[in-house]
This record gives C-alpha cells, structure tokens and sequence, in this order.
C-alpha cells in the first residue's frame, strides 16, 4: 500500500505533553517535515525560550539551546554569526516573542540576521494560565481582563508581522493557520520560504503560526479551531505579509 | 450520472496509536466520509482515543493525520 501520510524522521517517537488540542504538536511535525525534505536534520541548531514552545526540544531530534524569556532571537544571532554553515531557528510563543521579546525580535529583523523564527500566536500566554498577551484580541476574556479585553485600558493587540514589516531587515515574514488541510498546506509551504530565504543567505524570516489553545480559551478543541476561524483570523489575516527578493545585505 | 455510480474509489487503511491520541477529536471533525469515532475505553493516560469505525468508507484521503495535533495517525491507500 501506498503511505499516504507517515510520522516525519526527526520528529522523536514519543507522545506531545501539550493538552489536547493544541497546535504546537502540529507545528512542530510540519516543521520536523520541511527539515526532513531539505536534508538539513545534521546541521539545524534550534533555540527554545520559555512558555508551552520550550518543549519543542524534547520532540525535534536536532540541537537545541534554551534561551531566557524572549531572548531567542539574540541567542540565535550569536550562533548563526559563530557558525554560519548552520540553519538556526527560534521557536516562539506569542508571551515571548511579542511581549518581553518584543526588543530582541525587533532588532534581529532589523539588522536582517540570517535566522528563521516561527511564531506561535495563541493570543494568551499559555503556561501561566491564560492572563492576558498584547497578541489577545479586543473582547476576549482571560484570567486577567475577565470583562474581555478593551482598549482603553488594554490597549490593542499588538501584529508583530505588521510590525517586522516596516524593518528593512525583513525578507520574509508570513502569517499562517493550521485549521484545515490546505491551510496546514500552505503552512508547510511559508516555513520551507522561511528556512530557504536563510539558507540562501537573503535576511531575517519570520512565520507566524496561529494556534489555538483550547485550556486557556476554556473551549473544547473543536469550538477553539472554530473560534480561531471566526474571530481570530479577521484580526490577524492570513497570507505573506511581506516578500523581499535579492540579498538584503549586498 | 451512470459513470459515477460504477466508479471504483480507492481504499484507504488509517493505523490510530491509541497511546498517542488524546481525544481531541479534530480528525472526528475533519473527516469528509465519517470514518472515525472515539472508544469508549480509555487508554494508559486516562484518555477516550480515536477509534476507526467504519473502515470500509474510508478512501486514504490523509485529512485526519493532516490535522492531527499528536501525529498519533499514518495512513495508507491502495
């Protein structure tokens, strides 16, 4: 028989520890598959920060660094730059990358570091318990805005890709979702983008991955993935926010 | 209509690990032929597992190892 869909080689075979529903183990098998079809497994050095996403190191059979809270992308920086025949990647959940990381992502994009970071945007932080992120969009209740976000005192939620893409930096910064075959589709496709515009040496890249975190929302994992459609993909539209040809840095 | 009827689709195998399935029962939702189902007895970590149901119906499409959060599910066709 055919294999339609197998498990991919570097994803280690062994069960997610994330809650049922969530997204990351998704995430990480797509992005377990684009490594497995550039070959690259021997020479990826992947950098975890804290929340949910740092336990990607126990699922990925490639190296791994575990950075402070939000300080991936400098991480990343000093590795790619000591040993640029590596592929480096941050993974990074949206507590991290977009608020206390705000700083070190911002810059990397703008000096157009030879990195990749995917971003999983759950728009609560996840391991704490579901308090409030800049990425929680206006009218959603977590533990620390229980009358739904509003602005005048919460402010917006924060569009990193909207942001990163003003940085000159920036060669490829995509927004994606994984709720149904051919969005998960067109995932796979942006991440390949993003590890191929480092390998090719063209600037910083950047994938945000919408997720839903079905624990923290207080939904069951089907309501979530239908929340995520209605409500979170308006705010945050889908497709690739910015597209730089040619070698940012020549 | 009649070319429809006498067509041939191709079978499918779907292999579930019930010790990596959770039950979250995005493969439920996503199949177009209602192949699966949850068990009604929990495995080793005290969850409801996806079940195959109807084997029969299934085509190979690859939709609920596509969706799959746990990477609990390969699929075969032939």
């Amino acid at each position: 028989m055919a294999v339609v869909f197998e498990r991919p080689k570097t994803l280690i075979k062994k069960p997610f520890t994330y809650c049922p529903g969530c997204h990351h183990g998704l995430a990480q098998r797509i992005i377990a598959e684009v490594i497995d079809e550039l070959g690259i497994e021997n020479k990826t050095i992947g950098v975890g920060p804290v929340g949910c996403s740092v336990y990607i190191y126990q699922f990925l059979d490639t190296d791994f660094v575990m950075g402070a809270h939000g300080r991936a992308p400098a991480i990343a920086t000093g590795i790619k730059r000591t040993q640029p025949d590596k592929i480096v990647f941050s993974y990074q959940g949206d507590g991290d990358i977009a608020a206390i990381g705000t700083a070190e992502i911002l810059h990397a994009a703008n000096r157009g570091e030879l990195i990749s970071s995917f971003f999983i945007n759950n728009a609560v932080f996840g391991m704490t318990g579901g308090q409030m992120a800049p990425t929680t969009i206006l009218k959603q209740k977590t533990t620390t805005s229980p009358k739904g976000r509003e602005p005048k005192s919460h402010g917006f939620p924060l569009q990193l890709c909207e942001v990163l893409s003003a940085c000159q930096g920036s060669a490829y910064l995509s927004r994606v979702a994984l709720t149904n075959p051919k969005l998960i589709n067109q995932a796979k496709r942006s991440i390949k983008k993003a590890l191929l515009t480092q390998i090719e040496g063209r600037g910083f890249s950047l994938v945000e991955i919408l997720s839903p975190c079905p624990t923290n929302w207080g939904m069951s994992p089907q309501e979530a993935v239908d929340w995520l459609e209605k409500e979170m993909i308006p705010y945050y539209p889908l497709g690739e926010i910015a597209v730089k040809e040619g070698i940012l840095h020549a | 209509m009649k070319q429809k009827e006498t067509m041939r689709l191709p079978s499918g195998r779907v292999i579930i690990d019930q010790e990596f399935c959770k039950g979250c029962s995005l493969c439920i939702r996503i199949c177009p032929r209602e192949v699966l189902g949850l068990s009604n007895r929990f495995n080793s970590v005290g969850y409801y597992p996806a079940v195959v149901e109807s084997a029969e119906k299934c085509n190979g499409c690859g939709f609920c190892a596509q969706v799959c959060p746990e990477v609990a599910i390969s699929v075969y066709r032939g």
